[in-house]
Order: C-alpha cells, then sequence, then structure tokens
C-alpha cells in the first residue's frame, strides 16, 4: 500500500513538475502558429522592413515599432546602468549598515510598485516636465527615463550580489597595494564580477524591451520612425495593446505576429542570460 | 626639472581625485534611486489621499462613481482562482526537482530551461497566449478564469524557484533522520522537509500576489474590462490594477484614478512587506 502511494506521488511530482515544459510548448506553438503564417503571407520583407503601418488601407510594416523597442530599450539601460551600478557599489562595499537598512527595502519596493502605477506617475509628473523641457511630453526620451527608473531594482539587486560574491582577497589586495577604497572596488572587485553585472544588464533589457503598461502612458505611440529623442515613439508592446481590443481579420493576425517578433527577441535576449551565467558558473 | 616635478605632482594627485569622483556618484545615484521611490510614493499618496471618498467604495459600480470595490472583490477572486492552480503545481514540481530528480537528469535540465524561459516571457505575450488559447481556442471567451490561467502559469516559475531554494535550505539531516526512523521519502517530504521549509513557500507564494495584483497586460484581453463584480469565474471582470488602466484611459477620472493608485500601492507595498516579514521570520528560526 505504501509502495503504491510512493509510486503514484512521484509520477504525481513528475507530471507537475512538466506542466512548465507544457507551458512554455503551448505559448511557443500558439503564438507561431498564429504568427508565422501571417508574416508569410504579408510577406517577412514587408512585414518586418516596412516602415508604414496602416491598417485601414492594408500596409503592416513594423519596422518602426521594432526600431522603438529597441530604441526605447537602449535608452533605458544608458539611464538605468550607470545609477543602478553606482547605487550596488555602493550597497555593497561602502554604505553605512543604518543607511542599508533604509535603502535595501526601498529597492526592493521599487521592484514591486505596479507597472501601472509608474506609468501614470510618468504620464502625470514627467511628462509635463518634459513638456516644459524640451517641447514635447510623449517621446522616446520620457519613455527612457521611466524605463531606466523601472529596470533600476533588477540592475541593483543582480549588481551587488554578483559584487558581494567576489572574494574579499580581491579587494583587500588591491588595498594592500596602496590603492584606495574607491579604486580598488572600481578597478579590482568591479571587473571580476563582470559577468554578474552583464547577466542583470541583459535581465534589465528583458524587461525594458516587454514592459508594456508603462510605456504606452509616455511614449506618445505614433508608429513611426522616430527622428529625434524628442519625438514620439510606438514600441512592438504598445503596438498590441493599443490595437488588439478593436482589430479583426488580418489587422489582429498582424498584431499576434508583433508579439511574435517580440516574443523571438525575449528568446534570444534569455539565451544569452543563460549563455552568460554559464559562464559565470 | 620642474615640468616633470608638477606632472608628478598631477600624477599623484589624479587617483585621489579619482576616488572622491566615484564616492560623489556612488552617493548621487544612491541618493536619486531612494528619491525617486519617494517621489512616486509621496506623489501618488499627496494626491490621491483627498481623493479617496466614500463614493469610491461603492458597492456597485457606475460611470458616476467609478467604484473600486468590484474591481477589488474581482482581484480577490482572480488571485485566489490563480494561487489555486498554480501553487500546488509549483510547489510539487519544486519537490520533484530537489526531492525525487537525480543529479544529472535531463529532464531536470530541461525543466529549468523551461522555467527560466516564463519568467523572462514579458506580461503582454502571456496576455496574447491566453487569448489565444484560452478566450478563442478553448472557447471560454473573456473570463475570469482564462485570467486565472494566464496568470497562474505567469507566476508559476516563481512560485518553483522561491520553493525549491526553501527546500535546498532545510538541511540534509533533516531527511537522514526521517529515513533513518524507517520514514518513506514521501513521508519525509511531507512530514519534514515542506514544513520545515514552509516560510520561504509562503513568502514565495505572497510575492505572487503581489505579482498578480499588480498585473494589468496579462488581464486586459483574457479577464478583460467588465466593471462589475463576477458571478461565476465564465464571467469577464476587471482587477484593480485593469480597472486603474481603464480610469487612466478614459481621461475623465484622473482623481479617482490617484485614489485608485494609491489603494493599489497600499496593497502591493503591503503584500511585499508581508513577504519580506515571512522571510525574516525564518531567519530568527535558525
Amino acid at each position: 500500500m505504501h509502495k503504491v502511494s510512493e509510486v503514484l506521488m512521484k509520477i504525481l511530482f513528475l507530471i507537475a513538475a512538466c506542466v512548465s515544459v507544457l507551458a512554455v510548448g503551448l505559448i511557443c506553438w500558439f503564438l507561431f502558429s498564429n504568427g508565422l503564417p501571417t508574416i508569410g503571407k504579408i510577406g517577412p520583407g514587408e512585414f518586418l522592413l516596412g516602415t508604414e503601418w496602416r491598417p485601414s488601407s492594408g500596409q503592416y510594416g513594423i519596422f518602426p515599432m521594432i526600431i522603438g523597442s529597441i530604441y526605447v530599450t537602449i535608452g533605458a539601460i544608458i539611464i538605468g546602468v550607470p545609477i543602478g551600478l553606482f547605487c550596488a557599489v555602493y550597497l555593497a562595499y561602502f554604505c553605512p549598515e543604518k543607511i542599508y537598512k533604509i535603502v535595501k527595502p526601498v529597492v526592493n519596493l521599487m521592484a514591486g510598485i505596479p507597472s501601472i502605477v509608474y506609468g501614470f506617475f510618468g504620464l502625470v509628473v514627467i511628462v509635463p516636465i518634459m513638456m516644459d523641457l524640451c517641447g514635447n511630453g510623449k517621446s522616446l526620451l520620457t519613455a527612457s527615463i521611466l524605463l531606466g527608473i523601472m529596470i533600476l531594482p533588477t540592475i541593483i539587486t543582480v549588481s551587488e550580489s554578483s559584487i558581494r560574491a567576489v572574494p574579499v582577497s580581491y579587494y583587500e589586495g588591491a588595498l594592500g597595494l596602496g590603492a584606495s577604497k574607491e579604486r580598488a572596488v572600481f578597478f579590482s572587485v568591479l571587473p571580476a564580477a563582470k559577468s554578474g553585472i552583464m547577466a542583470g544588464i541583459i535581465l534589465g533589457v528583458g524587461r525594458a524591451i516587454g514592459e508594456t503598461m508603462a510605456v504606452i502612458m509616455v511614449a506618445g505611440n505614433q508608429p513611426l520612425l522616430p527622428e529625434s529623442l524628442t519625438s514620439g515613439v510606438r514600441t512592438l508592446t504598445a503596438n498590441v495593446v493599443i490595437e488588439m481590443g478593436y482589430a479583426t481579420g488580418l489587422h489582429r493576425e498582424a498584431l499576434i505576429a508583433t508579439a511574435v517578433v517580440l516574443f523571438v527577441m525575449i528568446l534570444i535576449i534569455n539565451l544569452l542570460f543563460t549563455l552568460v551565467k554559464r559562464r559565470d558558473a | 626639472m620642474k615640468g616633470t616635478l608638477s606632472e608628478k605632482k598631477k600624477s599623484s594627485a589624479w587617483p585621489r581625485i579619482q576616488s572622491y569622483m566615484l564616492r560623489f556618484f556612488m552617493i548621487l545615484a544612491t541618493v536619486l534611486t531612494v528619491g525617486t521611490v519617494f517621489a512616486v510614493l509621496i506623489y501618488v499618496i499627496v494626491k490621491g489621499v483627498p481623493n479617496l471618498t466614500p463614493d469610491l467604495f461603492a458597492w456597485e459600480y457606475n460611470s458616476e462613481n467609478v467604484s473600486m470595490m468590484p474591481s477589488i472583490i474581482n482581484t480577490l477572486i482572480v488571485t485566489a482562482l490563480a494561487l489555486l492552480l498554480a501553487v500546488p503545481v509549483g510547489i510539487c514540481s519544486a519537490i520533484y526537482l530537489t526531492e525525487y530528480a537525480g543529479r544529472g537528469n535531463k529532464l531536470v535540465s530541461i525543466i529549468r530551461i523551461t522555467a527560466e524561459t516564463l519568467s523572462g516571457i514579458p506580461s503582454i505575450v502571456y496576455g496574447l497566449f491566453g487569448f489565444l488559447f484560452f478566450v478563442i481556442q478553448l472557447h471560454w471567451s473573456y473570463s475570469v478564469l482564462a485570467g486565472a490561467f494566464t496568470l497562474a502559469i505567469m507566476i508559476l516559475p516563481l512560485i518553483m524557484r522561491t520553493t525549491e531554494e526553501a527546500l535546498k535550505a532545510v538541511p540534509d539531516s533533516y531527511r537522514e533522520g526521517s529515513f533513518g526512523l524507517g520514514a518513506g521519502r514521501l513521508r519525509t517530504v511531507f512530514r519534514i522537509v515542506l514544513p520545515s521549509a514552509m516560510p520561504g513557500v509562503l513568502s514565495g507564494i505572497i510575492l505572487g500576489v503581489g505579482r498578480i495584483t499588480g498585473e494589468t497586460a496579462a488581464l486586459l484581453y483574457t479577464a478583460s474590462t467588465a466593471s462589475d463584480v463576477v458571478t461565476n469565474v465564465m464571467q469577464p471582470g476587471r482587477t484593480l490594477a485593469v480597472h486603474m488602466y481603464c480610469l487612466i484611459n478614459e481621461g475623465l477620472y484622473t482623481n479617482q484614478a490617484y485614489a485608485t493608485a494609491v489603494v493599489l500601492l497600499i496593497m502591493v507595498v503591503g503584500i511585499n512587506a508581508l513577504s519580506s516579514f515571512v522571510v525574516k521570520k525564518v531567519g530568527v528560526k535558525k
């Protein structure tokens, strides 16, 4: 009797463990089987490299959105990585205990704030400020700033733990050779933590490129190639959310195909992450 | 002679300047980070709290009071459903990975890779998958159930990872002791290992609740945006975060959106604080 329940439960656990494999399989299957034929129908060149998105006249080029997603992500990295990295180093090596006890929970809290709240904050605070500063509130720049803020907790948490994982001997060795504390950390510890930090940045890229609700509120969402930092952009995610509600027929299929392109980008980013992490281990 | 001396002086001053600069940037970055969080919190609270009128908590929603009560109840329903689905599966698969699977098992590495893939997928892609699979393919139409299934898949990797970590943290001597007393593997898992890992498991579940509460993109096209309390799981209904999105989108209810943001923030912040409190309790126990 005992033996039977042991075996039964083991099988049950195994089945449960396979659920995530099944889920990934289903997600891939449903996205690709719906999206790829559409890309074929529209024509891969026209779909991926076409610069005109006019569903009403049958033009489905998502190149502006691909570029929009990439630009916004690069912007977020430019803003978020330096701040996050400096903050992580401070937390790991210089921060007094008392300040650490405040900053660390704040960073955790930052990760928990819903993206819709960030988006709302961006809309009512950052957009008016940017409007005063550069004439156009909802823009590539605003979206980059907001996303830069949103990826901070990811960058800080991952970088801090990889900086802490570097043996203290690196730090002490540098100090022993006469380096100041700051120089010891930045020129001896930080290079050793490089791949962990890289993994954190890749995670941040994944978050930024997949972010939806916050971006649509501050990016302007014009499906055009951005001409400058202050022109509006539409990301791949925004394209899906904005038009999915009323799209039908080929238009809807084109939106699903948009999500497929996003999904492939995410898969590549995940792959990069795994490679970097494996090299680390 | 003079030139080289001053040059030498310069080069010895540079590291010190560099050190000061680095320290300055570190403090600046930390102040910016903390300042941003406080700016978001304070701004939302200052603008939102005065707008928290009793009207907003009326049981019935209409376009005049834009009450958030129905969406709060829907959030609870969706959360409960999603947890009901994700928690047993997540815990069982974590048990398989840590307690049953042998080292170097190929299946284990596949499961790990897929779980990692799942945790990297953006919520809008989940939403679209939920729409294609649950809403269209399974003919569930826009429903709370479709939303809950979508969210369950979304938080599954989180539950798996936190449970796995909690199980791994249980010392092997517990297991050996249990085996030594003649208990089987199953009994050991449920009576010894899982109870001692419970706080870690719990904190993972609470984090999952936090993610569900704040989620919008995955729900828009699965549970949809109907504004009433659902009476059965096949009905569409909006959660609080979706409700807030609708308020902002309609553009007429900015004040109410502030108030909703306050409630949403309090819920999410409270949930996250609860999670880290539970984790801390583990630390004390050890």
